[in-house]
């Protein structure tokens, strides 16, 4: 019997809780060193899909499938293709690397602290696989719980609890009104076809009229753009990042709001490919906003963590460009770019957090000339930021050239202020970078900082590994996405001939 | 002169005996026992309760009535007899520690509590406007007795008198209600015959039938606890003893949602233009001000009386739809209510202590890591209510809220969503105390007793497997209400 290698994935964690719970509190090490074996582990049985990843299939593969509830056409149903695939191993990837990091980190609940993170592991690759849109449901609000706790015991004394909440409830306004939608959806399949399921793939199948796609893209839109953040709704994100532990920030950047991004990609635009063209101006118009504002906002900050967290505004900006070019180029780079984003943002607040662990400050004032007492520590940083800025070679620039040449196809004025961007990127990371690192030591506290331990150093290799991979050689990794992302591409061409103005709104029944 | 006695069949109206009997039984033994064997009390309520579970499971699946067409034999009463014994049963595994706090372990708590919920059961069952009203005031006389328990306490005392007045106007409406459709029906008070002469359009548009109907709706919407007649809830949820109003707040509104759903479901199924505005507008105002006034409660008692109207409001949405799913859906809410708002109020009692000192939501700060299992059960509870998968409050809200999307009534469900969004503000506050706040003082060791241990635990881990595992009763929630053939989808 082949091994059902998805429900592995998405419950090893899970369950690996339960003896964790057995194990004594006062022993750091042994519940560190356990979770880190536990998320190893699952990391190197990720590497299964990898292998047996078939690039050439555009469908859904290792698919499985049970009844969970099937009265109400719900089931347990879970794969993977090429858009997911990449996700899941950033998540399975990055868990051990946070592992790591908090060796020193977290001393406070260090139990508690590893049984979050676990179930964050589970609740993470469960959105990404699911195929069921009440277990995609299920899996999206679970992991809010984790993060919820993340943030609000283990962050900032002084307003942990703030950010926590109000993390929470952004969340959840998005997803509670995508529930509604998912009813909608759910009765309007049943009704037209007679069949009553949240099977995401038939309902793919399914040719929604206009109006009705309309509310359903915005209902669909505002869950994720909460999530990805998109601007205007990206307030919650600087607070959640600035109070969360280092770890919480590492995989809320690097995973969590990929699941945004994730879900204009597999819910939005293929469910509603006319809506999704017809919104193509509004959510591209506001994609460029979110570039030119994170990163101008990103500029002028003074707490590095903060700093961070608008850059990924910006960056996720490109993403949400790429995905709405709906053409190859454009797709790929924002998938690519994902990762991408997951690798440098990931690796940037791990940076912060080895700073944070240091000195227990993460103003930029405070530092200047680190690349003295600690040289390593400054040439990683120095790579991990150029990565983020999107120097040829590393990472960054091969998702944002990508997502720049599709856009460019689409709308040369978008791609053009967007690429401004990227040079607004250079500034901000390079002048946060002269500002810690370069010059004379100006605080005496920082004389005499130890410079990265072989552990740090150890969490560090890895992320530079694929950093430079990715940016080398990306075919490695285009590769998986290409045959799906072909099949997107496809069906958003065939939608584009629909023409469709606003005075088909409005009119007739939407329910 | 002859006197003809109708036929019937004392098993129909078996759990309600057994119940009665258990009670009497109770104050017998309390009589002629002596002092200090308080311990047997709780064992017979328990033995009755479970005596009546089985009888129920005896009766499943019997249809028709009995009694002179006075009472029903249909699983959707029977269903509601489950939900009803369940909440008892939970009930009295909270009590006698609370109570020997206060030296109030009386036999007569039992008998009490065995008594309203026979009256409960009453309810579920009434085949006829009578047996509604008797059913009612049964459950109605016991519990306002039980709210008055602790009668030194200035609360309890309010608590019971207010709850007691307010009740009287409502059955007085219930009442006045009933007699204007009998009017309007020309003579008669089954239900089922009402659904056939109130069933045409214009029989339903009456003056008379609609007057009948809204002051039928405020004595259900009073018991529901629903706004605008909802006023006593806060006062008399914090006022009587922590364990009766956790019976008040699932066994009381569950009997109710009984009597109210099978009237509108099965004597006004074609009556939706005309009601179910009225109700969307309970509904929404409902969950709406329970909800919004929820999140300025300190007191974890009255918090937890504007989070039950908040729940009535959802239920509400239930009754809205008026379709098979919102049937169904309302069965499986309230059974998920029982679980996890009685154990909710088994926390509270747990960490109340000491005759109720610790009540204050800031109490709960530092819970998180000085008792962990308690307050991982609690935190689950209040997830539960925020309706946060994979629990059983997220599945109830998940068939609520489809009830509503599948009649129709999507601004409805948006209401609700939103409404379940403000709820975890609330909700989640208690966690955020308990998990991210310093203890404002050492907790101290908190007793926990066989009963209350057993409550807490049964109820989270129900509350968890009934979230996750829905089928069941789900399934029997759909065999329950196919006895109504009006309801559409």
């Amino acid at each position: 019997m082949q091994l059902p290698i998805i429900s592995v994935l998405v419950f090893l964690p899970m369950l690996g809780i339960v003896p964790l719970l057995f194990l004594d509190q006062k022993n750091d090490k042994v519940l560190k060193g356990y979770t880190l074996a536990l998320s190893l582990a699952e990391f190197l049985l990720s590497l299964r899909l990898w292998f047996g990843f078939n690039e050439a299939e555009a469908g859904m593969q290792f698919v499985e499938r049970y009844n969970w509830f099937p009265q109400y056409g719900i089931s347990y149903y879970v794969g993977v293709d090429g858009f997911s695939l990449l996700l899941i191993l950033l998540a399975t990837f990055l868990t051990p690397i946070c592992v790591l990091a908090t060796w020193e980190d977290v001393q406070y609940r260090v139990k508690e602290f590893m049984i979050c993170l676990l179930f964050m592991l589970s609740g993470m690759i469960g959105v990404f696989v699911s195929l069921d849109m009440f277990l995609f449901y299920v899996f999206w609000e679970l992991q809010l719980i984790p993060m919820y706790l993340l943030i609000g015991v283990w962050g900032n004394p002084a307003r942990r609890v703030y950010a926590a909440i109000k993390f929470f409830l952004y969340t959840m306004f998005g997803s509670l009104l995508m529930l509604v939608a998912i009813l909608v959806l759910y009765f309007y399949h049943g009704k037209v076809t007679g069949n009553y399921t949240f099977d995401l793939l038939q309902m793919y199948g399914l040719s929604i009229p206009f109006n009705l796609q309309f509310w359903m893209f915005l209902a669909f839109a505002l869950a994720f753009a909460i999530k990805v953040p998109m601007f205007p709704f990206h307030t919650w994100l600087p607070d959640a990042h600035t109070e969360a532990p280092t770890v919480g920030s590492v995989i809320l950047a690097a995973v969590l709001l990929k699941m945004g991004t994730y879900g204009f990609l597999r819910f939005n635009m293929p469910l509603f490919p006319e809506a999704a063209h017809y919104f193509v101006p509004l959510f591209c118009i506001l994609a460029v906003i979110g570039i030119v504002y994170g990163a101008l906002v990103s500029m002028v900050q003074p707490d590095l963590k903060r700093l961070i967290a608008f850059s990924s505004v910006s960056h996720l900006g490109f993403v949400m460009l790429g995905l709405f070019a709906f053409n190859m180029q454009g797709v790929q780079g924002g998938v690519i770019q994902m990762i991408n984003h997951g690798l440098s943002t990931g690796a940037l607040f791990l940076i912060v957090g080895c700073i944070y662990e240091r000195r227990h400050t993460r103003m930029i004032a405070e530092f200047g000339g680190l690349s003295t007492p600690m040289p390593i520590f400054a040439t990683i940083f120095m790579i991990v930021a150029l990565s983020s800025i999107g120097l040829p070679g590393l990472n960054g620039f091969v998702g944002e050239f990508l997502i720049l040449l599709g856009a460019f196809q689409v709308n040369k004025l978008y791609a053009g202020i967007s690429a401004t961007g990227v040079i607004f990127a250079a500034c901000y990371m390079l002048w946060m970078f002269q500002r810690v690192m370069f010059g004379q030591v100006t605080n005496e506290k920082n004389l005499n900082l130890p410079d990265l331990s072989w552990r740090e150093i150890g969490y560090f290799v890895p992320l530079l590994l694929f950093i430079v991979w990715i940016g080398v050689y990306p075919n490695t990794f285009l590769r998986k996405t290409e045959a799906t992302t072909a099949q997107f591409v496809a069906k958003m061409e065939k939608a584009k001939g629909a023409k469709v103005t606003l005075s088909h709104l409005f009119k007739g029944e939407a329910r | 002169m002859t006197i003809t006695i109708p036929s019937f069949n004392l098993s129909s109206i078996g759990p309600w005996l057994t119940l009665t009997l258990a009670a009497v039984l109770i104050l017998l033994v309390d009589a002629f026992s002596p002092k200090g064997r308080k311990g047997i009390f709780p064992l017979i309520a328990l033995a009755a309760l479970a005596a009546a579970a089985w009888q129920t499971y005896g009766l499943w699946g019997k249809v028709g009535t009995d009694f002179s067409r006075m009472v029903y034999l249909d699983n959707f009463a029977f269903y509601f007899y489950l939900i009803i014994l369940l909440g008892t049963g939970l009930t009295i595994l909270l009590s006698p520690h609370y109570l020997e706090e206060f030296g109030k372990n009386l036999g007569e708590y039992y008998a009490l509590v065995l008594f309203a919920a026979t009256g409960m059961l009453l309810m579920a069952a009434s085949a006829h406007f009578i047996m509604i009203f008797l059913g009612l005031e049964i459950m109605s006389i016991a519990v306002y007795v039980l709210a008055g328990l602790f009668r030194e306490d200035p609360r309890s005392n309010e608590a019971a008198l207010k709850y007691l007045v307010l009740g009287a106007f409502a059955s007085g409406f219930l009442l006045f209600g009933m007699a204007m459709l009998y009017g309007a029906s020309g003579g008669t008070l089954y239900l089922n015959e009402l659904a056939g002469k109130l069933g045409s359009l214009a029989a339903l548009t009456k003056p008379l039938t609609l007057l009948g109907l809204a002051l039928i709706i405020v004595g259900f919407g009073f018991k529901v606890a629903s706004v605008p007649f909802h006023m006593w809830t806060p006062d008399v949820y914090e006022g009587a003893p922590t364990n009766v109003t956790a019976f008040m707040a699932v066994g009381v509104k569950a009997a109710a949602f009984a009597a109210f759903a099978r009237v509108m479901f099965q004597v006004f199924p074609d009556f939706t233009v005309q009601w179910n505005m009225v109700l969307w507008v309970l509904a929404v105002a409902t969950m709406t001000l329970g909800n919004v006034v929820a999140i300025a409660q300190t007191n974890i008692k009255r918090m937890l009386a504007y989070s039950s109207i908040a729940h009535a409001g959802y239920l509400m949405v239930a009754l809205v739809a008026a379709n098979q799913l919102g049937a169904v859906s309302l069965l499986y809410y309230l059974l998920a209510y029982t679980l996890m708002n009685v154990g909710a109020f088994a926390v509270v009692i747990l960490v109340g202590r000491k005759k109720d000192s610790y009540l204050n939501i800031y109490d709960y700060s530092g819970l998180g890591f000085q008792h962990p299992a308690l307050a991982a059960t609690m935190a689950i509870f209040m997830f539960a209510l925020a309706g946060v998968p994979p629990t059983a409050g997220f599945v109830g809200k998940f068939y609520i809220f489809s009830a509503a999307v599948q009649a129709g009534y999507i601004w409805l469900a948006i209401i609700g969503v939103l409404n379940s969004l403000v709820s975890v503000y609330y909700y989640l506050r208690i966690t955020v105390l308990m998990y991210m706040r310093p203890a404002e003082a050492e907790l101290g060791p908190i007793p926990f007793t066989y009963g209350l241990t057993l409550a807490v635990a049964l109820t989270a881990v129900a509350t968890l497997a009934i979230g996750i595992f829905p089928n069941f009763f789900y399934n029997m929630a759909v065999n329950s209400v196919r006895i109504f053939p009006g309801l559409t989808g």
